[in-house]
């Protein structure tokens, strides 16, 4: 079976499981949209304040739970499961990208509710033409949090505390994604140009990719 | 590599293995021919899960020399031939968020394997009529069904059975020992470890007793 058709069966089955067990879906999404609500009480009644927090707001929460999304499959990847792969042959660099994939897909429909939410709930002030600009950001920036949070869960594969390992290595080298994610959206609100933040953002979802394929490998047999 | 015993599936030659800054096995010494069944009876602890994770080239060994279906354990030469490896361990290696059938579909197309195989792996295992049962719904006894059906599609050329029996019924059993028939009969090796040595000594063709990581020959 080739590379992608592997990375494409392991996306498939992670997708089936989150539709039945709905980490996403069921348990992250509504908290973050929660603690979006909760925000704006802690600024009163200032409305102009209020939206134009309203893109810094969307950042700090859709990275902080976008970080359960990237995690959740670390979370639940068993020795049992790992030894199964191995043993079926299963290429860790296609696993890699079958998981990237679809946390990717789950990552990119979690940020782009948060966003609808975020326009709804704070009104933001952007200039017209933004969805696509932003969804171009959104998407690159969900890719690289998927990357990375695959690549964490990779490395700490077989530890004990390895969520919480995972999680803070993932928060410091997440950062060039932050900064290029919010930076789109700041560079859109200040009608100044968004290109040298979505190539930030392309040039860490390759590094990213590269090293999770790369090191797939090495990490599996070094996480026994 | 000085290990020369050509055409034998397993080679060990004073293999050991640690974890945790401990040591497990130590100077394990034996060959596995093809179409032989080995049984290695010992008591809780004595390593003998540890040994059947070195065979399956899940752990590497920290001294000695092995090879198994002539790769060179610890090496990349490991790889390409695990898919040959099946190892039915303690706990059933299923997704337990899928239901039966869907845990044999999903390792076939890993394999890429045929899928108009599931259906009678299914019916040879009895689980024909609960296949479509979820993992979580499901008893001890289905799962390794599922199990042995998996191997049935994968058929290894080198069967692993770590206290493969323990907790089946009659018909669950007697479906292990024909797994253990057919890999033989097909030119493959199988090795079986339990706590119940008597129970290995009626299938297995030589028992070889494990206790505090080193092995001895009993039969």
């Amino acid at each position: 079976m080739s590379f992608w058709d592997q990375a494409l069966e392991i996306a498939r089955v992670d997708l089936r499981i989150e539709r039945r067990v709905g980490d996403v879906l069921r348990i992250i999404l509504p908290f973050a949209v929660v603690a979006l609500l909760v925000f704006p009480l802690a600024l009163g009644v200032d409305l102009s304040a209020i939206s134009r927090l309203g893109p810094a707001v969307f950042w700090a929460i859709g990275i902080l739970f976008g970080m359960q999304v990237a995690l959740r499959q670390a979370a639940n990847d068993r020795t049992e499961r790992r030894d199964l792969y191995s043993l079926l042959g299963l290429d860790p660099a296609a696993r890699f990208a079958g998981r990237s994939l679809s946390g990717s897909v789950l990552m990119i429909g979690f940020l782009a509710v948060l966003l609808v939410a975020t326009v709804i709930l704070y009104g933001p002030d952007l200039p017209a033409g933004w969805p696509g600009p932003v969804l171009i950001g959104l998407v690159l920036t969900g890719i690289g949090l998927t990357e990375l949070g695959t690549l964490a869960g990779e490395v700490t594969a077989g530890l004990r505390n390895r969520t919480a390992l995972a999680s803070l290595i993932v928060a410091p080298l997440a950062l060039p994604l932050v900064i290029g994610g919010s930076q789109t959206l700041e560079s859109l609100a200040r009608d100044a140009g968004i290109l040298p933040w979505l190539l930030l953002l392309v040039a860490t979802d390759l590094a990213l990719a590269v090293a999770g394929v790369a090191l797939a490998r090495p990490l599996e047999e070094a996480s026994r | 590599m000085r290990l020369q015993r050509v055409g034998a599936h397993i080679v060990l030659e004073n293999a050991g293995v640690s974890l945790g800054g401990q040591t497990i096995l130590r100077g394990l010494s034996f060959s596995v021919a093809p179409s032989e069944v080995l049984g290695v009876a010992g008591p809780n602890g004595s390593g003998k899960t540890t040994l059947l994770r070195l065979l399956a080239t899940l752990v590497r060994p920290d001294e000695g020399d092995g090879r198994v279906l002539g790769a060179a354990l610890g090496t990349a030469e490991v790889y390409p031939i695990r898919s040959q490896i099946g190892l039915v361990g303690h706990i059933p290696s299923v997704i337990g968020e899928l239901s039966l059938r869907e845990n044999l579909e999903h390792a076939t197309r890993l394999i890429g394997g045929d899928l108009s195989r599931i259906e009678p792996a299914l019916r040879v295992v009895g689980l024909d009529e609960a296949a479509d049962r979820k993992v979580e719904a499901s008893s001890y006894g289905m799962l390794r069904r599922t199990e042995a059906a998996r191997l049935l599609i994968t058929g290894p050329k080198l069967l692993l059975l770590d206290e493969a029996f323990s907790g089946l019924d009659v018909d669950a059993q007697e479906l292990i020992d024909a797994l253990i028939a057919r890999t033989v009969g097909n030119g493959g090796s199988v090795v079986m470890v339990s706590h119940d040595a008597a129970h290995l000594g009626r299938r297995a063709g030589r028992v070889m007793s494990l206790s505090a990581g080193r092995l001895e020959t009993v039969s």
